[in-house]
């Protein structure tokens, strides 16, 4: 068989398939946004710029702004509790290493949904975490949690914090530990050690892990639907409105853009930061 | 220094491990509140395996993710194999745009084929899920396989094709066999994926085609019973099992090469 004819038959499935199901159905999100709504869920074909106008509405930009700085808060939280976790597994390399890391792994394959609701048992107003405080102290009146900004923070935390140890270990794991030793016989401090060496050389699991946090947690659906009650609306939930109920798929179009706009600046930036902090490696 | 270091490891573990450990225990209350102990009971295990709308939702899931997994497999394989085996003008392209599926927001593509399927007017049932979660199942096989294929050993398909066997022979003779663990490997994961999937399934569903996740989503909506935490803990227990056996193709995967 010619090799060429043997590349065709591999390829063309995977390239039929991400044609017909996936860039065909993102032209006709794209298409959709330019039209106008119809009266009854349907669209009329007029050009139109207006769904895009509608996005710098203040109701939807401070949506915009809620999802965006959650999920940059939810990024630095999880910066700043996986990063000793992770330092902790490469550096001191306790013995269960292996055991500890496939722990971190075991929640990715446990049901999303399944995760969230967990915390419904947990915050709500008769819940176990209220339970447990009144248990402690006395006279203690139950705090609502659930169906609140700190809610679907928590969730956010839980549901994407391995999503950064992993990448933060492989960068710490590959560390050259003599470097650390030889910056200390040199006169370092150990807080200089890891401000000026531990802490650049691990730059780029740094990056790869703010981005594989902030990425899925900007465009969340389930967790702000699950546990803000409807009341801490997300881009997502905003989008998931216009299909299912308010039956206005242009604007809903138009938000979709909007928010994969964010998401590839987001990839643009992660490579970016990424090429520099290797450039000033070498 | 390490002190807290330690510290701070305990408590990752048990604010990850806690919500999951409260779903299981809650699973065998005996009362019918989702978290008021008030004793042991597998009385929601039994509830859950007479409730026909349970069982509908579990084939469902059942078929759509080997459906899936099924059709992903050949077509993520076959990618995998063009792309590190040949060399090609778009091959750099194609492999940006494979995995384009996982970085965009799922809602976005979930959204896009329901437009789409709208505009063509293709029904929605069970095969308009299959062929929306082909899509993300075909960038994770793809990963999975070229990382088996990679330090892929070509002289002993070379030797084969020398001594006179054809391209046919070649590949079920020698290439399958050596890549079949992470081919394997890759459905296990494509299956775990496509029977926990929500998002997707959620907007490219019909009426009759309810999954085990949706399910759960609208018994969260309109009404917590107890029996939730036995439907999780099965869908839990069936996670584990699933990852167990990936990890274990995975440790042959790197004992045989």
């Amino acid at each position: 068989m010619h090799r060429n004819y043997r590349l065709l038959i591999l390829l063309s499935p995977v390239i039929l398939w991400l044609l017909c199901f996936f860039f065909l159905p993102l032209i006709s999100v794209l298409i959709y946004s330019f039209l106008e709504r119809g009266t009854s869920g349907g669209i009329v074909p007029n050009f139109t710029l207006e769904n895009y106008q509608r996005l710098f509405d203040g109701l939807y930009l401070g949506i915009l702004w809620r999802s965006v700085s959650t999920a940059l808060v939810c990024t630095a939280i999880c910066l700043l509790v996986g990063y000793p976790f992770a330092y902790y597994l490469a550096c001191y390399r306790p013995k269960w290493r292996n055991v500890l890391l496939l722990l971190v792994v075991v929640p990715f394959w446990i049901n999303f949904l399944i995760r969230t609701y967990a915390w419904i048992l947990i915050l709500r107003t008769e819940g176990l975490l209220n339970s447990f405080l009144a248990l402690l102290i006395h006279g203690f009146q139950p705090l609502e949690l659930l169906n609140t900004p700190l809610a679907v923070q928590i969730g956010l935390v839980y549901g994407y914090l391995p999503f950064m140890i992993l990448p933060l270990y492989a960068a710490l794991e590959q560390l050259d530990l003599s470097l650390i030793d030889a910056a200390k016989d040199l006169g370092a401090s150990p807080r200089h050690a890891f401000w000026h060496i531990t802490l650049p050389l691990s730059l780029p699991g740094i990056l790869a892990g703010s981005m594989l946090v902030f990425i899925p947690t900007v465009g969340a659906f389930l967790t702000p639907d699950i546990l803000g009650g409807g009341k801490v609306s997300f881009i997502g939930n905003v989008i998931e409105r216009q299909f299912k109920t308010a039956r206005d798929y242009p604007f809903g179009s138009a938000l979709s853009f909007m928010l994969m706009g964010i998401v590839l600046a987001g990839t643009v930036l992660y490579f970016r930061a990424l090429q520099g902090s290797e450039s000033a490696e070498t | 220094m390490k002190r807290l270091l330690e510290i701070n490891i305990i408590l990752v573990f048990l604010f990850l491990y806690i919500p999951i450990l409260v779903v299981v225990l809650f699973s065998f209350n005996s009362g019918d509140q989702i978290a008021v102990w008030e004793g042991f009971s597998l009385g929601w295990y039994a509830k859950m395996f007479k409730n026909p709308g349970v069982w509908r939702a579990c084939k469902n899931s059942l078929i759509i993710a080997g459906v899936a997994t099924f059709i992903s497999t050949i077509i993520g394989t076959a990618a995998a194999l063009a792309i590190e085996k040949h060399r090609f003008r778009i091959r750099a392209a194609l492999t940006r745009v494979l995995y384009l599926p996982l970085i965009i927001p799922d809602i976005v593509l979930a959204i896009a084929l329901l437009t789409f399927y709208v505009q063509v007017k293709f029904p929605r049932g069970l095969t308009s899920v299959i062929l929306a979660h082909v899509v993300f199942n075909i960038a994770y096989i793809t990963i999975v396989v070229r990382a088996r294929l990679e330090g892929y050993d070509d002289t002993i398909e070379e030797a084969a094709l020398d001594l006179g066997a054809n391209r046919w022979q070649t590949f079920w003779l020698i290439t399958f066999p050596l890549i079949a663990p992470g081919i394997i490997g890759g459905a296990l994961l494509a299956f775990t994926l496509s029977i926990d999937d929500f998002v997707i399934t959620f907007f490219t569903a019909g009426v009759g085609s309810t999954t085990l996740s949706v399910h759960i989503y609208s018994s969260l909506k309109f009404g917590l019973t107890p029996e939730l935490n036995a439907i999780s803990t099965m869908l839990l227990v069936n996670s584990i099992v699933l990852i167990l056996l990936f990890l274990w193709f995975r440790g042959r995967n790197t004992q045989t090469s």
